[in-house]
């Protein structure tokens, strides 16, 4: 569909960041897409293997090692053997947007057969003002074709900036383990042609594997918790970086938005295999989004980090009950706040930049 | 169709604003002729219906509004609103109600699409208010939940309310429409969601489909605007309603879902025409939007009634004393309310027909 002007490239503004224990292979069909880009590759798992990325992307690849040397005793809030471990990429980027693409998602196309490049569209989501507090029912009023409809008051209708784009998958949907059970050969063969915000107020559970945001306006929230290797949890990750994201938003008054662009997710992974990942997440969940659901934020959080903070100490005060998992947690979202605000002195944008939270 | 759903236990609600109603219904009617209708005619239209036939309808006119509600109250059911009659005189549980210049849409296959049926789906699968599916409707087929989609919230609540969307001419209002006189919607969004609770949204009583049982008096004829007129672009009265419907419905823990299915909205009116007389509606939203999202509910109010009449209450005092608009919607819900316990509610005792 034609576009009444282009869309920006923002190629040295945008890093892509792919997170793999296997390789890249699947960075070949995205070639025409990606390769104006920056790529920031985190390797997970053994530190020792190569991986080899295709000629003629420019990139940064950090592994283990990398990872260790470079945070030291910090190291310890990025997961191993999870592939939450891409967080460490955001954290090093110098760019002011980050699309995440996990390495088994490929070009998806649209209704017409056209290729989608899924990265445009995550520029336009987020270049374009989100509209969070009312809800328009022809979704995103700004694309072309749309408008808000009768009853949105005009007062409303410059939006607010947009924060996060959480694009969708074809094909293989992201279910948790038991549905995958119990439909094991569904596929979202659905096109939903629509973008909206979501709502203030209300969570969603976001997705990393098609995840783009602007870094400089909630970077520091997205930090992918602590999973796998060591830890008894594992595929919460994106979702507890969404809900933090998403009360962060809300306090902050940013948008998030939802829906196009799709990508072709292939891999379906072992649902025996994720079942005892998520087994925890599962029954922890229930206590985990009415906690969300009533995170109040001071009005003196005028930062993300400072937000972040705060909410890291009400983890602990309320969710260390749960379970001891989250006083770890807590800790480690502390840490991760130091560690970025050390790798990112400049980024701060408020006038005071928050002291590491005591411990 | 719902396995589940007899034909008997809907009504098809049209309020007639216009007096030929040969070609709509003849276009509807294969979703509509198993159905018992209730055509409402505008109060204020001098002509004559036109209505074909092999329907098996019941047409309500002035004069017989004015016997059951009496001549001053019948002054709620003018213009668009004379749909509410419908609502009032059904003794069915669900009710559908489609603008008199919309016809059946087809979907991007070429498929008619049957409107009725998509409502009655929409009323009869769980709504998911507590907690946004990326995955939209969870209950359409070749759906589901997400992962990190808790599982207690996936059984879902009732859906009280289906609003449905239109191509070619959306439902936008005058100033938007006279600005890009040319945009029609073409856009076919192959979703179903539910509106999250706590969320307000802008009900356009243009296509919608509601549970009348659950609901009863919660549809609200009552922000009648000075200027008022024959057009869509011309009224309020289904956004005020709307915003009262997902009040009551967030806190009685009931649902509204909002996207398919389309219907087609015949191009109709001038939109720059309308501008003159709209522009006061426009202006009003500015008060009703913050109004409703400020209105809290206590606890005590258990039922559809007391939530209406606490709305009522809440707009008299916030609103009265801005515009006079507001005093006369806030006592027309209360009429309204008055006039449900004494005539509406014959049919939850007496059985369906």
């Amino acid at each position: 569909m034609a576009t009444v002007s282009p869309t920006p490239l923002l190629k040295d503004e945008l890093d892509i960041v792919i997170p793999t224990i296997r390789n890249l292979d699947f960075l070949e069909m995205w070639r025409p897409f990606f390769q104006p880009y920056h790529l920031i590759i985190v390797q997970d798992g053994d530190p020792s293997k190569v991986i080899k990325v295709p000629d003629g992307f420019d990139y940064e690849l950090y592994n283990r090692n990398d990872i260790n040397r470079i945070l030291g005793p910090k190291a310890s809030c990025i997961s191993f053997k999870d592939s939450a471990c891409r967080c460490f990429g955001y954290m090093v980027s110098k760019k002011k947007y980050i699309y995440t693409i996990d390495d088994d998602c490929f070009v998806a196309k649209d209704p017409s057969g056209k290729d989608i490049n899924a990265l445009e569209q995550h520029i336009k989501n987020l270049l374009c003002p989100s509209t969070p507090f009312f809800f328009n029912t022809l979704y995103d009023p700004y694309r072309d074709g749309a408008d808000f409809v009768r009853g949105y008051p005009f007062s409303l209708r410059e939006g607010v900036p947009t924060a996060v784009s959480h694009g969708l998958w074809l094909n293989i949907p992201d279910y948790d383990a038991p549905t995958q059970l119990v439909k094991p050969l569904e596929r979202n063969t659905r096109y939903v042609d629509a973008i909206m915000s979501i709502p203030k107020g209300t969570l969603f559970p976001m997705c990393g594997m098609n995840l783009a945001f602007n870094r400089e306006l909630i970077g520091p929230a997205m930090y992918f918790g602590l999973m796998g290797d060591g830890q008894p949890i594992g595929r919460y990750d994106d979702m507890w970086a969404g809900w933090c994201t998403k009360v962060i938003c809300d306090h902050l008054g940013l948008g998030v938005k939802t829906g196009l662009p799709y990508i072709w997710h292939s891999k379906a992974s072992n649902p025996f295999v994720n079942l005892k990942k998520e087994y925890k997440g599962i029954y922890w969940q229930e206590e985990l989004i009415p906690f969300f659901q009533s995170v109040t934020l001071p009005k003196d959080c005028t930062t993300v980090q400072k937000c972040y903070i705060e909410i890291s100490k009400q983890v602990k005060a309320k969710l260390s009950k749960v379970d001891d998992y989250f006083n770890k947690l807590a800790d480690a979202m502390v840490t991760w706040i130091d560690a970025w605000d050390e790798l990112n002195p400049s980024v701060a944008k408020s006038a005071e930049l928050p002291n590491g939270a005591a411990k | 169709m719902s396995v589940a759903i007899k034909d008997d236990e809907i009504d098809i609600v049209i309020g007639a604003v216009r007096s030929d109603l040969t070609s709509f219904l003849n276009e509807w009617r294969p979703m509509f002729s198993r159905f018992h209708l209730i055509i409402v005619k505008d109060p204020d239209l001098k002509e004559e219906l036109k209505i074909p036939e092999g329907f098996n309808l019941d047409v309500y006119e002035k004069p017989y509004m004015d016997r059951v509600v009496g001549s001053s109250t019948s002054v709620l059911f003018s213009g668009y609103a004379c749909r509410y009659f419908g609502y009032l005189v059904s003794r069915k549980k669900y009710i559908i109600s489609i603008d008199d210049d919309c016809l059946p849409a087809r979907d991007p296959k070429g498929f008619v699409v049957d409107a009725v049926s998509h409502h009655i789906t929409n009323l009869t699968t769980p709504a998911t208010p507590f907690f946004f599916n990326t995955l939209y409707d969870p209950f359409a087929e070749g759906s589901d939940f997400v992962r990190g989609y808790p599982f207690s919230l996936r059984s879902g609540v009732k859906c009280a309310l289906s609003c449905g969307l239109w191509l070619n001419l959306g439902d936008y209002d005058a100033p938007t429409q006279a600005l890009k006189a040319k945009q029609r919607n073409s856009r076919y969004v192959d979703a179903v969601m539910t509106v999250p609770a706590g969320s307000l949204v802008p009900i356009s009583g243009i296509n919608i489909a509601f549970d009348r049982e659950v609901l009863g008096p919660a549809l609200v004829p009552a922000l009648k605007l000075a200027g008022e007129g024959k057009f869509r672009w011309e009224t309020m009265e289904d956004i005020w309603s709307g915003l009262c419907v997902k009040v009551v419905c967030d806190h009685l823990g009931l649902g509204v879902k909002t996207g398919l299915p389309y219907v087609w909205r015949t191009d109709r009116g001038d939109p720059i025409a309308s501008l003159k007389k709209e522009w006061e509606g426009v202006k009003l939203m500015e008060e009703v939007v913050p109004f409703f999202q400020s209105v809290r509910l206590p606890r005590e109010a258990t039922t559809v009634e007391d939530c209406v009449v606490e709305v009522a209450n809440a707009a008299k005092e916030r609103l009265g004393s801005t515009d006079p608009v507001f005093a006369r919607a806030a006592k027309a819900m209360l009429d309204w309310v008055n006039l449900w316990k004494s005539v509406g509610y014959i049919s939850s005792s007496s059985s369906a027909v």
